[in-house]
């Protein structure tokens, strides 16, 4: 079904347009904008034979994540039908009304790219066919309408509005999510189809509660209800092309679409009839007291808005079939008559330059047109006979009205349905009445303001003219679509029901009698009541949440600054005090440190060597201010470890070790010499003995746990590489094969890792401009004379023998210990030791010294290796050996792992001079500098 | 063997851990570099210690376990590319504040002030 990918798409592919054409004038924005709209609006026309008549479902679906059950799936049943006839039908329209709306110093690209963004969210929210895709559009329209409610971003309280309608839905999105998530473990899929079918599986599960309130927290969060209503209002501060389409329409409506669509999930238990039910009725009465004192024509708007909302809540929550056939009839005239009236308000405010009813009065002489579409909407929405609103809220009195379920209390339901309607119908008065009638203000005979253009009254006259008919003939106007929605809405058939205008003199319309008059007079008498409002104490709510937010933000604040206050110190000790409590507890536990494995003899040498060690560690500590003997002393540790190496048998370690420890003085001594000596703060006695602590007791257990490992037999995978080295690896040191070849991936990253270190060190070291030391810490200056001959000459003999044993190292470093590493490692202090002897500049005249290119050809080397292997259709890095004989050497081993270990060796040396050459050089030109 | 092994890992650990804990950056990776030489032969004493026994197909009838070596190997050349890296940071440190403390940033007060 492309049809329905398509119709989604559209908009969503669209959004791009508005911007790219912004230069080519404002109508091309409007009309690139609303000609996809118009497409996708046709497109579902189309498929309305097979969905409304034939009561067929279209499906489509393309795997998105299917390990995650996250399916791009859309549904076109008769719910999603209805709601996106909504979304594209009056979208249409908002655009159209937006385009006259606008200012021209407003960016109509942006906002058009943005309301196109929004409207295909909606889309996706109600076409969805996955859970997971659902919540994912779900939280498309928090982002998209925090956007546009934060269109003029230049406005503070368009900024507030914005973070405050995001923080809220977009909380509630999570709860949502987490609620979905809950659902789809438990019915073992996030089908929608499934889900829908599994209600009863869902309703008995022990966790029920928990996801419904999930749910319908993300519900009411989205449809501002009580006691989340309060974001509503504020994002009024938004142009009001976008307030009559988020509000009337749309984002508001994803909440209410969201019980429909889950209503043979989740409805029919007690939880859901008393949570939903009871935060409808208080909704429903709030949002109606709260917009009859509204001075500003959105702002009441929006609580008539919020009240509408908990009406359509109240009756998904009364849980009869009647009542979600009401609510669905109601979705659909509520976004008819609050859509136009958004649209007039908009049209008031952009004529006369303001929306506070107590400046306006008497506009009926200037805006006839307007004052017609806004009174027959307005009458719409009180509920008045032969209007649309009327209808709906006919079925809505006629269910409280018999609504068994709250036992004694039965006569409340009724009572304030009644009261609410009254209210509705006060408020609707007051927006014409105030607005239209009465004397005209001073300011506003002034500047007399004048009806606007034609087309931007349009789509107005359009909703008003919907409104109308549906009231006079809301079986053929209506129908169909009500009976497809809301059997889609049941997942089953329908109850009966008449969508005729009169059903006799019975109770709903008596209370509708009721509510008309009792309107009337709250309104002529409203004097009181507006005194009596205004002694009432309001909490002002967007006060509170700001409290909230910023309260929130300074805990955060202390705790992060208590975590994290940039103290190395401190953060290293959090690390170590878990390690050294484990350590702690398990040498309480008193496990037999000495394993029956048998020990390896002792011999007198290897006693005195670590001793030696050991005194040496304890000296680095020590005497860690006289920097050179510190490096002494570690240097000593060094050598020691290297011979441990050699004479546990790790031959290939030694060599490696060995060549490290030189690099690695040499670094340690350049940097000695640029550090200060003398430091500006020192460690407290407290800091000392925690250190110590900490030191002790990782180190005593580390020592114990090894002893531990080393005394107790274990298994090992190591007998695969020794037997298959040679056979698989066509070498015989079984450590150099295991590198380049069985676990070659692993030494391919590390080099990388190596490649990636003196790439960042060279970019450290960059542009640093160092003070040299002039004299040493003892105060004496450092000498300037050129190394010993001696030296100079020696070095450079060193180098070609060094250079070939490197060679050799590296060719037989298959078969006998050696390899990339050492011989790279030999060859880098071979080429340093022409540095420390005869300088930067003698080395940098003879050597071509740019590294870089060096490191990033030897991981191409390696990598390349590794990739041949799969041009002939091997897996990466599979190595392949030949013996050939040569005529004077004889037999001889080509493996192209050898290939693998060049471009080991080429890294090695690479990054190790560059680190070293780069550190080397800071002191040549600040030397040169400073002469 | 085994103990005296044990007793060299355990001293490096805790005085490689008790330098990383200076404030300033050159007893840092001094300490650094204690640690990494505990790691190492941590690593390698999992492999269980053998005498005369290299894992060199041919040279002699038993064999160490070579995979804790292979692994160690690489440890030794990446800690060597850390410690540089360290310390370079703490020389960038250095001519970007002025002061050697370990957690780079200005000390108001110091000599180190108008340095840069």
């Amino acid at each position: 079904m492309s049809v329905l990918f398509a119709i989604v798409l559209l908009p969503l592919i669209a959004a791009l347009l508005p911007r790219l054409v912004q230069s080519m004038g404002r109508s091309t924005v409007a009309i690139v904008t609303a000609l996809p709209v118009l497409l996708a609006l046709l497109l579902l026309l189309g498929t309305a034979p097979s969905v409304l008549v034939d009561g067929e479902l279209l499906q489509a679906a393309v795997p998105w994540l299917p390990q995650a059950g996250l399916m791009l799936a859309f549904r076109l049943d008769g719910l999603a039908w209805l709601f996106a006839l909504l979304i594209l039908g009056i979208g249409l329209l908002v655009i159209v009304y937006g385009h006259y709306y606008l200012e021209k110093s407003d960016s109509g690209g942006r906002f058009f790219s943005l309301l196109l963004l929004f409207m295909a969210a909606m889309l996706g929210v109600v076409c969805s066919d996955n859970l997971l895709l659902l919540v994912v559009f779900w939280e498309l329209t928090s982002i998209s309408s925090f956007l546009l409610i934060g269109y003029w971003s230049g406005q503070a309280a368009a900024r507030k509005g914005a973070r405050m309608a995001l923080t809220l839905t977009g909380a509630g999105g999570l709860a949502l999510l987490a609620g979905v998530i809950l659902i789809g473990q438990t019915v073992g899929s996030y089908d929608l189809g499934t889900v829908l079918a599994s209600g009863d599986l869902i309703r008995s599960h022990a966790l029920y509660p928990l996801m419904l309130v999930l749910v319908l927290l993300g519900v009411f969060t989205k449809s501002a209800q009580f006691p989340f209503h309060f974001w509503l209002p504020h994002a009024m501060s938004a142009p009001t092309p976008v307030s009559a389409y988020l509000h009337s329409a749309t984002m508001v409506k994803a909440g209410v679409f969201l019980l429909a669509r889950f209503y043979p999930a989740l409805a029919g238990t007690d939880l859901w009839f008393v949570l939903v039910s009871s935060i409808g009725l208080v909704t429903l009465l709030l949002g109606a007291w709260m917009a009859l004192f509204r001075h500003d024509l959105k702002g009441l708007l929006a609580y008539s808005t919020i009240s509408h909302l908990g009406l359509i809540t109240l009756l998904f929550g009364l849980s009869t079939r009647l009542a979600a056939v009401a609510a669905v009839f109601h979705v659909i005239n509520h976004a008819t008559f609050k859509a136009s009236l958004f649209m007039a308000a908009g049209i008031i405010d952009h004529e006369t330059g303001t929306r506070d009813i107590r400046k306006l009065g008497g506009l009926r002489r200037y805006l006839p047109h307007t004052m017609a579409l806004a009174t027959v909407a307005s009458m719409a929405m009180a509920g008045v006979p032969l209007l649309n609103g009327f209808l709906s809220k006919e079925m809505f009195f006629a269910e409280a009205a018999d609504t068994p379920l709250y036992g004694s209390l039965n006569w409340l339901v009724p009572t304030l349905a009644t009261i609410a309607g009254m209210l509705s119908v006060a408020y609707s008065l007051r927006f014409v009445h105030d607005v239209f009638f009465g004397p005209v203000p001073a300011a506003l005979v002034a500047h007399a303001p004048h009806e606007p253009r034609r087309l931007m009254r349009v789509p107005v006259e359009v909703l008003v003219l919907l409104c109308l008919a549906v009231g006079v003939f809301p079986a053929v106007v209506v129908g169909p679509l009500l009976a497809a929605a809301a059997t889609a809405t049941l997942g089953g058939e329908l109850p009966e029901y008449s969508l005729a205008i009169w059903h006799g003199l019975n109770v709903p319309f008596l209370m509708s009698l009721l509510a008309l008059t009792g309107g009337v007079a709250i309104y002529v008498w409203r004097a009181p009541l507006f005194a009596l409002q205004r002694r009432w104490p309001r909490p002002h709510a967007p006060a509170i949440f700001e409290q909230a937010v910023q309260a929130l933000v300074a805990v955060a604040g202390r705790f992060v600054r208590f975590i994290d206050n940039g103290a190395l110190q401190r953060y290293v000790s959090w690390l170590m005090l878990p390690v050294a409590l484990i350590m702690l507890a398990a040498m309480a536990s008193r496990p037999d440190w000495l394993g029956e494995h048998a020990l390896t003899p002792v011999d007198g040498l290897s006693i005195l060597a670590t001793i030696v060690a050991v005194l040496a560690a304890l000296a680095t500590v020590v005497l860690r201010r006289q920097r050179l003997v510190a490096l002494l002393m570690i240097s000593v540790v060094g050598l020691i470890v290297s011979l441990a190496f050699l004479r546990l048998s790790a031959p290939d370690l030694a060599l490696t070790q060995l060549s490290v420890e030189v690099v690695t003085v040499l670094l340690l001594m350049l940097a000695m010499y640029f550090l200060p000596s003398r430091g500006v703060i020192e460690s407290t006695w407290w800091d000392r003995s925690r250190d110590l602590f900490l030191s002790l007791s990782i180190g005593v257990g580390v020592g114990l746990l090894a002893l531990f490992a080393m005394t107790h037999p274990g298994a090992t995978i190591s007998t695969f590489f020794i037997d298959n080295s040679i056979p698989g690896g066509g070498g015989a040191n079984v450590v150099n094969v295991i590198l380049v070849d069985f676990r070659g991936f692993d030494t391919l990253g590390e080099i990388t890792v190596l490649a990636i270190a003196a790439a960042g060190i060279y970019a450290l070291l960059e542009n640093l401009g160092l003070c040299l030391p002039i004299y040493d810490p003892e105060g004496r200056p450092w000498a300037k004379d050129r190394s010993p001959l001696v030296l100079q000459m020696i070095s450079r003999a060193v180098l070609p023998i060094a250079l070939l044993v490197a060679m050799y190292i590296l060719v037989r470093g298959h078969n006998m210990p050696g390899g990339g590493f050492i011989a790279g490692l030999i060859t880098a202090v071979a080429l340093v030791l022409q540095y420390v002897a005869s300088g930067v500049h003698w080395v940098h005249a003879r050597v071509p010294h740019n590294y870089h290119p060096l490191v990033a050809f030897g991981v191409l080397l390696a990598g390349l290796t590794g990739l041949a292997s799969l041009l002939l259709g091997y897996p990466f890095l599979t190595s392949t050996f030949e013996y050939i004989y040569w005529p004077i050497v004889g037999k001889f081993e080509l493996a192209s792992a050898m290939l693998f270990d060049l471009g080991v060796y080429i890294t090695v040396v690479g990054a190790t001079l560059l680190i070293l050459a780069r550190l080397g050089k800071l002191s040549v030109v600040e030397q040169e500098e400073g002469n | 063997m085994e103990i005296l092994l044990a007793i060299m890992i355990a001293v490096l650990t805790s005085c490689g851990i008790y330098l990383i804990l200076r404030l300033r950056t050159f007893p840092v990776v001094v300490g650094l570099t204690l640690l990494s030489y505990a790691v190492n032969l941590f690593l390698f004493a999992m492999g269980r210690l053998t005498l005369n026994a290299p894992a060199v197909i041919g040279a002699t009838d038993q064999y160490t376990d070579p995979l804790p070596q292979a692994l160690v190997l690489t440890a030794i050349v990446i800690g060597f590319a850390m410690t540089a890296f360290l310390m370079a940071l703490a020389l960038r440190a250095w001519g970007e504040f002025g002061n050697d403390h370990v957690d780079g940033t200005a000390i108001p007060g110091s000599d180190g002030d108008d340095r840069r």
